[in-house]
């Protein structure tokens, strides 16, 4: 299908499924239960798993193809994000344009970082791209306040001249981010028993792009490129042998990386109409590189489902406190309760970065190919344990 | 003249900070061929030791003040230290007053057991693991490292005071013969630039003077030739992680008076240490060092009026500019070495 194979096509429809019915899968508890907490399926929190999905695949398409770690990734995402931001200013609040200007700037960026930082390699091109990174991040937050709002970010207002849109809403609102006519925030909750699903046409519209997004992937990581890249990866020197010069393809592949990055930061703008230096600091980049690695670098399912975690945990671990955690061990004796409260607390509510870097050592230490490697190893397991059976069932009818 | 020293010392503190974990990552990166992303988080660990430190020498017990009452008329009870018990109240309350510089003899070996620990359970793993693996693990030992940190001593940077001896400011124009009142210097400043410097020299003269640097500079330069001389290479290498650990620590330690120690300092002087060490030339102590020095002056005299006034904004972006710069025209760094990590 679409010029994939079968096992493409499946990853492909499975990640579909999941995307189109996230509401669902995301809200198992009634809302009145007690674990009504770990229901992720509000707009909100959907919206950034596809938003760091788009993201996370792109910086796949250049660490995971070619091997160089950027640490600056974040730039692109920002870059997005004020190009978006300011499309919604100038122009209309519509986000096609938005998006399309994001891209092109995040795109003409990358060309320029990437033409600089490719000219080396290895830890030099991580530092590159992080010079590159603050750079930006410092004067978008000192120098470049007129273009970017400094600290306190960059706002729509009132008095914007948008040119093809409205200033102000016949309200004296200021108008809200829409697709021809349609807000992104228009959600129903639909009420089933004693769950209720939302369904937001934002998230909807990020889910559908981040599919387009994710299918592009696959055809470029199936393509010639996508192999040529992968031979830059295993051994650069005998690619130069060959008579193949590297450069245009690994600078190919971190402007096609930058552009993912801005096409995310377009649609977090366009799903919060505001635009912050912090989106460009090397945290967000450092969360980016661990997004993908905990999925599993290099391959096409895991920077989704590293996103999915990171933000899921994101969200949910920090919100449990020390009294929930009392509640759930109210059946134990008292003193047992308290030392597992004791115990566990230092990992929940402020203290989920805790959690995340431990997991993540664990995950490089242990499964260096990520939680995709973790499945197929389980999956290989528990195919030879069935052989092992079969043959230990077959020994005494002998 | 004088606004031209005043930036060289306003950038030697910073500088001296730069230069000393940029030594600690080039000594790890030249023995052990690692690129650490946790040095930045033995930097915090050497400062909270301070804080440490500190609060265990103010831990006090309440005594009951004769013939006094508080104003509700109960029995006045006062705060008194346990050292004032031990030392009498002059030599107690001068410990007290000493912390910081005290803290140098706790932190040693508090940070030479982090980094043996550190390489012995964690990163003599990941030798034969590529550089990016490396990377990423030491990345996650930083936020772990941090977190733990702020778990015990919460998200607020900790005011810790230097010595009353050392605080306030001097006249150093007057000291070498300009007018007076033109460059005035806090006395902790230059303390911190000559710790860095005595630190400095010794790791130069225990490298450069004993048997066992000689050692460790042979097995920098060939690892595998020192092994088969019947050396275990790698106990030498792991002794110079604790040392490479130690001298963040110290770095850290000496720098809480300066400016008070929250748990993501180590992060924001990591990212730069690594461009200082990235300009110096990976693998080169020398470079480190001066790399370290040039940068924190530099970037002291971009943040004069005079030069913002100039290029906008040019004090925030110095440092990484001349990264940039340095690292297009000279691939190898100021003082690189032909053959370090160029793959």
């Amino acid at each position: 299908m679409l010029g994939l194979n079968k096992q493409d096509t499946t990853i492909l429809l499975v990640v579909a499924a999941l995307t189109i019915f996230a509401p669902f899968i995301l809200n198992p508890f009634p809302v009145d239960s007690a674990m009504a907490q770990f229901n992720a399926g509000y707009p909100d929190l959907m919206q950034r798993f596809v938003i760091f999905g788009i993201f996370a695949i792109g910086f796949n398409i250049l660490f995971g193809l070619t091997g160089y770690l950027s640490f600056g990734h974040a730039a692109f995402l920002g870059i997005g994000s004020y190009s978006a931001v300011w499309m919604f200013k100038l122009l209309s609040m519509n986000v096609i344009p938005a998006i399309i200007l994001a891209v092109i700037m995040s795109g003409l960026f990358a060309v320029v970082i990437g033409y600089v930082s490719l000219r080396r390699s290895g830890i030099y091109f991580s530092i590159l791209t992080l010079a590159f990174a603050m750079m930006m991040f410092a004067l978008a937050y000192s120098v470049l306040t007129p273009i970017t709002g400094g600290e306190t970010g960059l706002q729509l207002a009132l008095d914007d001249p948008r040119i093809l849109g409205i200033s102000a809403t016949p309200e004296g609102n200021i108008p809200t981010p829409s697709l021809f006519g349609v807000e992104m925030r228009a959600s129903t909750t639909v009420p089933v028993g004693a769950w209720e699903f939302t369904f937001n046409f934002g998230y909807y519209f990020c889910a559908l792009i981040m599919l387009v997004a994710f299918y592009l992937s696959v055809r470029i990581f199936r393509s010639p490129f996508g192999l040529t890249l992968r031979a830059i990866k295993s051994n650069q020197q005998r690619l130069n042998y060959t008579g193949v010069n590297p450069k245009p393809y690994t600078l190919a592949a971190f402007v096609i990386s930058g552009m993912y990055a801005g096409l995310a930061g377009a649609l977090m703008a366009s799903m919060d109409p505001l635009a912050g230096a912090e989106r460009m600091f090397w945290t967000q980049s450092g969360e980016v590189v661990l997004m993908t690695i905990l999925g599993g670098v290099g391959t096409l399912f895991g920077p989704v489902l590293g996103a999915g975690m990171i933000k899921y945990m994101e969200n949910i671990i920090s919100k449990i406190n020390s009294d929930i955690l009392h509640s759930w061990f109210a059946f134990l004796p008292d003193g047992l309760e308290d030392l597992i409260v004791a115990i566990i607390y230092p990992f929940i509510g402020k203290g989920w970065h805790l959690t995340l870097g431990l997991i993540f050592m664990l995950v490089v230490i242990f499964l260096p190919g990520g939680l995709v490697e973790g499945g197929q190893r389980v999956r290989s397991w528990m195919k030879n344990r069935g052989k092992s059976k079969e043959e230990t069932s077959q020994t005494p009818a002998e | 003249m004088d606004a031209i020293i005043l930036q060289i010392l306003n950038g030697l503190d910073k500088g001296s900070a730069y230069a000393l974990i940029a030594l600690g990552l080039t000594l790890i990166f030249g023995t052990l061929g690692v690129v650490n992303f946790a040095h930045g988080a033995l930097f915090m660990i050497g400062a909270f030791c301070a804080v440490t430190l500190s609060r265990i020498l103010s831990a006090s017990h309440e005594v009951l003040v004769e013939g006094k009452t508080d104003f509700l008329g109960n029995p006045l009870k006062e705060d008194v230290p346990y050292v004032y018990d031990w030392f009498g109240e002059s030599a107690g309350a001068a410990i007290i007053d000493w912390s910081v510089p005290l803290s140098i003899l706790f932190a040693i070996p508090v940070m030479i057991l982090v980094g043996v620990i550190m390489e012995r359970g964690l990163i003599k793993h990941f030798y034969k693991r590529p550089h990016a693996d490396q990377i990423l693990v030491t990345f996650g030992l930083a936020i772990v490292l941090q977190e733990v940190i702020k778990y015990y001593f919460g998200a607020n940077p900790i005011p810790t005071a230097a010595p009353e001896a050392f605080k306030g400011s001097f006249d150093f124009g007057a000291m070498i013969g300009l007018d007076p009142n033109t460059i005035i210097y806090p006395y902790w400043r230059l303390i911190y630039f000559c710790f860095a410097a005595i630190v400095i020299g010794c790791v130069f003269a225990f490298l450069q003077f004993t048997t066992f640097g000689m050692v460790v500079r042979a097995g920098m330069a060939d690892r595998e030739t020192v092994g088969l001389l019947g050396i275990d290479i790698d106990k030498r290498f792991t002794i110079m992680f604790g040392i490479a650990a130690a001298v963040a620590g110290l770095a850290g330690v000496m720098y809480v008076p300066i400016n008070p120690p929250n748990y993501h300092m180590g992060m924001d002087f990591l990212v730069l240490s690594f461009v200082v060490v990235v300009v110096g030339g990976m693998g080169s102590l020398g470079g480190a060092v001066l790399a370290g020095f040039l940068l924190g002056i530099l970037e002291s005299f971009a943040s004069m009026r005079e030069v913002i006034d100039l290029i906008p904004g040019i004090n925030q972006v110095i440092i990484y500019l001349v990264a940039i710069i340095v690292l297009l025209t000279r691939p190898r760094g100021l003082m690189g070495r032909k053959g370090v990590m160029e793959e």
